[in-house]
């Protein structure tokens, strides 16, 4: 791209929950190869908008820069994704930022997306291994199976598939597709799959994976290619095979 | 029960309710009118076959009426609480998703407009034949809108049977999602013909 003298912003800004937002627009000189999270900092740095009149940096989140912590997510020219792994150099101007609109706002860009950890409590997103005695070392995972597992592991809890979902919004209390593929993945683990029902249970609850509508805007946006609505048709098989050993007994 | 594992079964129940007894039915419909395109007589015939079925009144209401209603309603509800997004995310299962649910609504006046047009009046005494259906739609907007009716529930026949076989865990891999997708939009268009054949068929 030709070299650009600055880079323009527009942002969406509130300034509390209960605030009313507004759009700031800000111009920062351009340097080749900056991302969005880049050109936040520049803000920060220099908290004078396109107007020439100072105003409040711009508050969003995030930690690891490297697109793995999922905490920087936002729209950004409308889709949800990292504002870390967003390059300026790849996007149109002015680049539009706002908060994912699905979880309450904390304030300007950042959101609490508590929920979706919650979720992941709920759905029992982890793996006993310790006892009162040792347990010894676990089974073995198949490569086969290993395989497909390190794709569901990559899941960063970003929130961007939430997001996207029309199913997940303030009337419904469905938990969103990303918790549901994390059962999924702590169900292949042999070690895991010792509660694999506890989880299946938790699923089977209102909420949720029968609150999926087969949209399937969740696989399209995810930033880490996690075959989301795969993993849901395939837990749709394990739920509905659940439900006929719960209703006819089994061992 | 607790409320949640409710929700669970009654979805499942909601997404088979469309395919069994009601999408068989609406198949057997849908041929039943086909007969329409031979003559006013071959209409009769399997037209009379249906309404004289035995146990008609039983099979009527588990067949038709009470699956349809809970279909109906329940869908209603769970569609209300999706927040459409189409234009923000234009992706095809996402059109699919949101046609879903414009076509539910729509088949949803139909249906209860039909039932009103046919089977009440039968009831209050008319004879349900090919002259019935037939003064129906030499009216324009009357063939009109029972054309867009019939398309519509269709197209929330052919859907709603794609996302049955995700729902109830049938087809999982991407791959399969998209052979059903092709094999259902001919079919939808299969029958889209025949019951289109069939309307123009009474309006002759
Ligand atoms: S599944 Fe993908 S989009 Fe959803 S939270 Fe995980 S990484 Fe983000
Ligand atoms: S496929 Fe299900 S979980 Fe994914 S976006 Fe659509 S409704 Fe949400
Ligand atoms: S800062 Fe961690 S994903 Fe962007």
């Amino acid at each position: 791209m030709a070299a650009q003298k600055e880079i323009r912003l527009i942002i969406k800004r509130q300034a509390g929950p209960e605030s009313s937002s507004y759009t700031e627009e800000f111009a920062i000189p351009y340097q080749p190869n900056m991302n969005v999270t880049a050109a936040l900092m520049e803000i920060r740095k220099n908290p004078i908008n396109a107007a020439g009149k100072k105003t409040e940096p711009v508050i969003w989140e995030s930690v690891c820069l490297e697109e793995v912590c999922g905490s920087c997510s936002m729209l950004i020219n409308g889709k949800p994704r990292q504002a870390c792994a967003a390059l300026i150099d790849n996007l149109s101007q002015p680049i539009h930022l706002a908060p994912l609109s699905t979880f309450p706002l904390v304030r300007d860009l950042m959101v609490d997306r508590e929920q979706l950890f919650d979720a992941l409590k709920k759905v029992h997103a982890w793996i006993e291994i310790d006892g009162i005695f040792d347990l010894g070392s676990g089974p073995r995972m198949p490569e086969r199976t290993r395989k497909w597992a390190y794709e569901l592991s990559k899941c960063m809890t970003c929130g961007c598939c939430a997001e996207a979902c029309p199913n997940v919004n303030a009337k419904s209390n469905f938990m969103g597709p990303a918790s549901i593929s994390q059962v999924r993945l702590f169900n292949a683990h042999p070690t895991g799959e010792m509660s694999k029902e506890v989880r299946l249970s938790e699923i089977m609850k209102s909420g949720g994976i029968t609150s999926c509508g087969n949209s399937q805007n969740c696989v399209e946006v995810c930033p880490k290619s996690i075959p989301l609505t795969t993993s849901i048709a395939d837990l749709n098989r394990k739920t509905t095979i659940q439900s006929f050993k719960n209703m006819l007994g089994s061992f | 029960m607790n409320q949640g594992k409710a929700e669970n079964a009654l979805r499942k129940l909601h997404s088979l309710s469309g395919v069994i007894p009601l999408g068989v039915f609406l198949m057997v419909h849908m041929l039943v009118n086909y007969s329409a395109t031979g003559g006013e007589e071959a209409y009769n015939f399997a037209a009379g076959i249906m309404a004289n079925l035995p146990f008609r009144y039983f099979l009527e209401t588990f067949v038709i009426f009470v699956p349809l209603l809970f279909h109906a309603v329940y869908g209603v509800y769970v569609a209300l609480k999706a927040k459409q997004n189409v234009l923000k995310y234009g992706y095809f299962r996402n059109w699919g998703f949101f046609f879903q649910r414009v076509t539910g609504f729509i088949a949803f006046a139909f249906v209860i407009w039909h039932i009103w047009d046919t089977r009440v009046q039968a009831a209050l005494g008319a004879e349900p034949n090919f002259e019935m259906m037939a003064a129906l739609v030499t009216d324009p907007l009357t063939l009109g809108l029972y054309l867009v009716g019939v398309v519509c529930v269709l197209f929330h026949f052919a859907n709603g049977l794609w996302t049955l076989l995700i729902t109830w865990g049938i087809t999982v891999t991407p791959k399969s999602q998209k052979f059903t997708q092709y094999a259902l939009m001919l079919f939808f268009i299969g029958f889209s013909a025949l019951g289109v054949q069939a309307l123009f068929a009474f309006a002759q």
